[in-house]
């Protein structure tokens, strides 16, 4: 899911990421329809197949989100969208006749894309985070990245760190849930240094010293999209296609769905049929 | 007839010549004694380059090093916390007296830290529309006065509005606040921080920025033409600028190494955004308009923008006048009360000294205290 402000280039990242056509463009967008009123859930569905593995990919677009004047409660539809599909989960589970694979449509990452503005987070933002931080696993990403200069970004980065900090935002990958020591160093690391990333994103393409390179052109020079002094959008792809998609996906499952789950049962002392069984058999899930 | 006139003039002798050809220079030798005003207000989200723009555009540092709100107190989690929610609209005009050639210019510069920053930005304008209207309100207050002679004049003759270059042209707080303030103020509109776009990004950008501001009436500052007799450089010039509108700049104060001298810009691992580069952005544009119109932008904004305010609260005028007048019976009354006390404290008083000094009431003359 990718959530942010529009015109932060969210649409242009997912291509980048999935090296295809995934989302609408929103300079097609534009032409036809104007800020919505309200914020939109919109999902579209793929399936990308690389080395002989296929994956099945939504990618959940939030066009609306922050654009009003008045943004109260805005996260609320999308807060109302991630519980939806963990309660269609929930109900699929305690079905006495549940199929063999339960169609997986809760939301196991969610892109959040931060301003750029070099100053600090804002209100909304920390809104946002801190009440969707529960519910799902937020990967903050700084968009437009080409903005901001080297000093500028780190400067930014630090600022944006400490401020989630001190509001007790827990993005992935959360402390809470690193299993061993090696995890833990890892992760350390991605937390404190890299993250957020600083990314920019381009689907088209440039010759640069004799390669073709994704970038973007300006007069004073052509902005690599892969290449680590540029941006950080080789780590985000790394982080979360290469290394931490399994985990992503084990977290939305072990930690988030449970706690939904828990809150469910506990409240409405179950659904039929009633056998509350706390042995979920995982091996189920894709 | 001023013999003491350089020769370049026509020969004295020609007839028919007066000599009120001079006025000009007159003029202009009076203005530079007394020296221009100009209040030039800017507006926009936090974080988009406002202040690092004007620092740019008049080569001063209008804003000395600049804190970041909540970078200093980072290791409070109260204060920190109070200033994101807190945080209202403020109004910060600063006063410079620059100096060029001779030329003194004082430059006020309003700015609107806070704007767009809350969740609910509904009333984020409110407090700078009072701003506007107040100033109005003094000159208005200023010129209908006694003492006319000197009148400071503290409207604001031009307000920079920074649009953000993240989104897909103007978001529904742009327009709104636009409506608000366009029959008040000159709007130039600005799209800030323009080295994000690449040149076809900006040039779809500004026209749909032209579009949406067309479609929703927008009045924005339109630069006058050229007259007709100014000479073909100037045409061009304005033809260009007006072709530019909205400008899209980019801001810094940083000397850079770029081909062996140096420039202000940006430095970034892929090259170096130059300021004064008009093939880079628009500063050149935006800072060549802000000069040669000055003149016009304060004209526009004395004989459109004031005169609707004055014609406006003149009539509504009426209805507020009979307030006073209800103030005036009430202030008489009170002001009568005081007196009767104030006298019969001074009867106290005298009859005091009479009985001390018996005879010789010196403050007798307190009695011709009587309106």
């Amino acid at each position: 899911m990718s959530k942010g402000q529009s015109g932060l280039g969210k649409s242009t990242l997912v291509n980048t990421l999935f090296k295809s056509q995934v989302s609408r463009k929103a300079s097609s967008w534009n032409r036809e329809e104007k800020i919505p009123k309200t914020v939109e859930i919109k999902a579209i569905g793929h399936v990308i197949e690389e080395g002989g593995v296929k994956m099945k990919l939504t990618v959940i677009d939030t066009p609306g989100f922050g654009d009003q004047i008045n943004n109260e409660n805005c996260w609320e539809p999308i807060e109302k969208y991630i519980n939806e599909q963990y309660e269609k989960f929930l109900k699929e589970e305690v079905n006495i006749a549940r199929k063999k694979r339960i169609p997986d449509t809760r939301v196991h990452c969610c892109l959040y894309f931060i301003s750029p503005t070099g100053h600090s987070l804002r209100p909304l933002d920390l809104e946002f985070m801190k009440h969707l931080s529960k519910v799902v696993n937020i990967i903050p990403v700084i968009a437009k990245a080409d903005t901001m200069t080297l000093e500028e970004k780190s400067e930014f980065k630090q600022r944006v760190r400490k401020e989630l900090e001190v509001n007790g935002i827990e993005f992935y990958p959360q402390k809470e849930f690193d299993e061993d020591l090696e995890d833990k160093t890892e992760n350390d690391k991605i937390r404190q240094e890299s993250m957020p990333f600083a990314v920019v994103g381009s689907d088209k393409e440039y010759q640069v010293n004799g390669k073709r390179v994704l970038g973007r052109k300006t007069p004073w020079g052509i902005i690599e999209v892969e290449n680590l002094n540029h941006c950080e959008f080789a780590l985000l792809r790394d982080f979360v296609i290469r290394t931490h998609l399994q985990d992503l996906k084990e977290v939305t499952h072990n930690i988030h769905y449970e706690t939904y789950r828990a809150k469910r049962l506990n409240d409405n002392g179950g659904l039929p049929p009633v056998s509350v069984d706390t042995e979920e058999s995982h091996d189920s899930n894709p | 007839m001023s013999k003491q006139q350089p020769t370049q003039f026509i020969n004295p002798e020609t007839p028919g010549y007066v000599g009120f050809a001079n006025l000009p220079n007159q003029v202009h030798r009076k203005s530079v004694k007394k020296g221009f005003e100009f209040t030039l207000m800017v507006v926009g989200e936090s974080g988009l380059g406002k202040s690092t723009l004007i620092n740019s555009l008049f080569l001063t540092d209008l804003y000395p090093e600049r804190v970041i709100p909540g970078a200093a107190a980072l290791n409070t989690r109260k204060t920190l916390l109070w200033e994101k929610i807190e945080r209202t609209v403020q109004i910060e005009a600063s006063t410079v007296e620059i100096e060029e050639r001779g030329v003194k210019l004082r430059l006020t510069v309003v700015d609107t830290p806070g704007y767009g920053d809350a969740i609910n930005c509904r009333d984020c304008f409110k407090t700078i529309i009072s701003y506007i209207d107040e100033q109005f309100e003094r000159y208005l207050h200023d010129e209908s006065g006694l003492n006319r002679r000197h009148i400071i004049d503290n409207r604001v003759h031009c307000c920079f509005y920074f649009i953000s270059p993240f989104g897909h042209g103007l978001k529904p707080l742009d327009v709104a606040f636009m409506k608000a303030i366009h029959n008040k103020v000159n709007i130039v509109p600005v799209i800030a921080k323009a080295d994000t776009l690449t040149l076809k990004e900006r040039e779809r950008l500004k026209k749909r920025i032209l579009d949406e501001i067309e479609e929703h009436n927008i009045k924005i500052y339109h630069l006058p033409d050229a007259e007709s007799d100014e000479d073909e450089d100037f045409k061009e010039q304005t033809r260009l600028l007006k072709a530019s509108i909205p400008f899209s700049v980019v801001g810094s104060n940083q000397l850079i190494e770029a081909k062996g001298k140096k420039v202000r810009g940006r430095l970034y691992p892929w090259g170096v955004v130059e300021v004064e580069n008009p093939e880079h952005n628009d500063f050149l544009k935006l800072r060549t308009m802000l000069i040669t119109h000055m003149q016009d932008l304060q004209e526009v904004t004395q004989d459109l923008h004031y005169e609707n305010f004055r014609s406006e609260r003149l009539k509504r005028g009426g209805r507020k006048v009979e307030n006073e007048d209800m103030n005036k019976d009430q202030i008489l009354l009170e002001k009568e009360a005081e007196l009767r006390r104030m006298q019969e404290m001074i009867a106290r008083m005298q009859a005091q000294m009479q009985m001390q000094m018996q005879g010789g009431d010196g403050d007798g003359g307190a009695l011709g205290h009587h309106v």
